[in-house]
């Protein structure tokens, strides 16, 4: 198959709906046992920090919700960037999708983040370059989901978004590097894709469970979204028609 | 499991009101996604819905 009829088939909303439907089921059972498979492994099972005690449990939904925030805000980027070169509605969607599910996540690492800080550092907030351009992520998500509201035209709406999505992605690299750069409370990573990790294997792996999880549920809600708004999208186009009310009508 | 009792589960020796509200909050926010989408779904489903019927209508009337 050529690049242009791929292309042409992965921007018609059509063909994206059938297709993702018969993913649907597979990413929600996966991610559901991977999540919850990982959460009662890590919560009783791994044994506790010799530092921290039980509270660094809360790293098992901490880093997942955290990782695929920013996972997200990348992809949404992405999306952007594909809608405003080659026009793909689709890419659009997807763009939209993302904004709240991000927001979600990010509001979700605060939280546990915050939760997890008052055990271990005595305090639930502090002004570290990590948590603060996490809450610059949490706002960038906002700020999309509002550009989002202020258009009545469509195309205007995406386009504005796609710009923010963009320009807002200069945040992932400073998240990712900041408990390099600026070394404060916030501790630098543990798992390493090019060196050693500095966890312990007995308390990564429920982590590897709950993080791929994390990420399959990211997939399997974006796709309840991406679909419902494509029914939205397409309601006056027959197919989408004789979907919802059957063909013989 | 690491701990002794079921009781030990939930004190977590002090941790457990940090660890477990995490847990909850997780559950919700996660829920929350799928009901929301759920229900974006099922808006556009009626809105389809009320489409096709105003279509039937007029076709109805015009035959």
């Amino acid at each position: 198959m050529s690049i242009s009829s791929t292309f042409h088939k992965w921007g018609s909303p059509r063909w994206f709906y059938q297709f993702s439907g018969r993913l649907l089921p597979w990413l929600a059972m996966i991610s559901l046992v991977l999540l919850v498979g990982g959460a009662v492994w890590g919560l009783a099972f791994v044994p506790a920090d010799y530092k921290q005690g039980n509270s660094f449990r809360i790293i098992y939904i901490h880093v997942p919700a955290s990782a695929v925030a920013m996972g997200a805000y990348m992809t949404m980027a992405i999306a952007g960037a594909i809608h405003l070169i080659w026009r793909m509605k689709l890419a659009a969607m997807v763009m939209k999708a993302i904004a709240p599910i991000g927001a979600a996540l990010t509001f979700l690492a605060l939280l546990t983040g915050a939760v997890w800080g008052k055990p271990t550092w005595g305090t639930w907030w502090v002004w570290d370059a990590r948590i603060t351009s996490v809450l610059i992520l949490f706002f960038l998500y906002l700020g999309i989901i509002a550009l989002h509201q202020a258009f009545e035209n469509r195309d205007a709406a995406a386009k504005a978004c796609a710009v923010l999505a963009i320009v807002g992605a200069v945040n992932i690299p400073i998240i990712y590097w900041s408990v390099e750069w600026w070394y404060s409370l916030h501790q630098p990573a543990s798992i390493s894709f090019t060196g050693q990790s500095t966890i312990h294997p007995s308390m990564l792996r429920p982590l590897m469970a709950t993080l791929s999880g994390m990420y399959l549920f990211f997939g399997w809600v974006l796709l309840l979204f991406v679909r419902a708004e494509i029914l939205d999208r397409e309601k006056n186009t027959r197919w989408v028609q004789d979907l919802v009310c059957g063909e013989s009508r | 499991m690491y701990f002794d009792s079921v009781g030990d589960l939930l004190r977590m020796s002090g941790h457990g009101s940090y660890v477990w509200f995490c847990y909850g909050a997780t559950v919700f926010v996660l829920v929350t996604l799928v009901v929301v989408a759920r229900r974006r779904r099922k808006q556009a489903e009626l809105q389809i819905r009320a489409i096709v019927r105003r279509k039937n209508a007029t076709s109805a009337t015009t035959k």
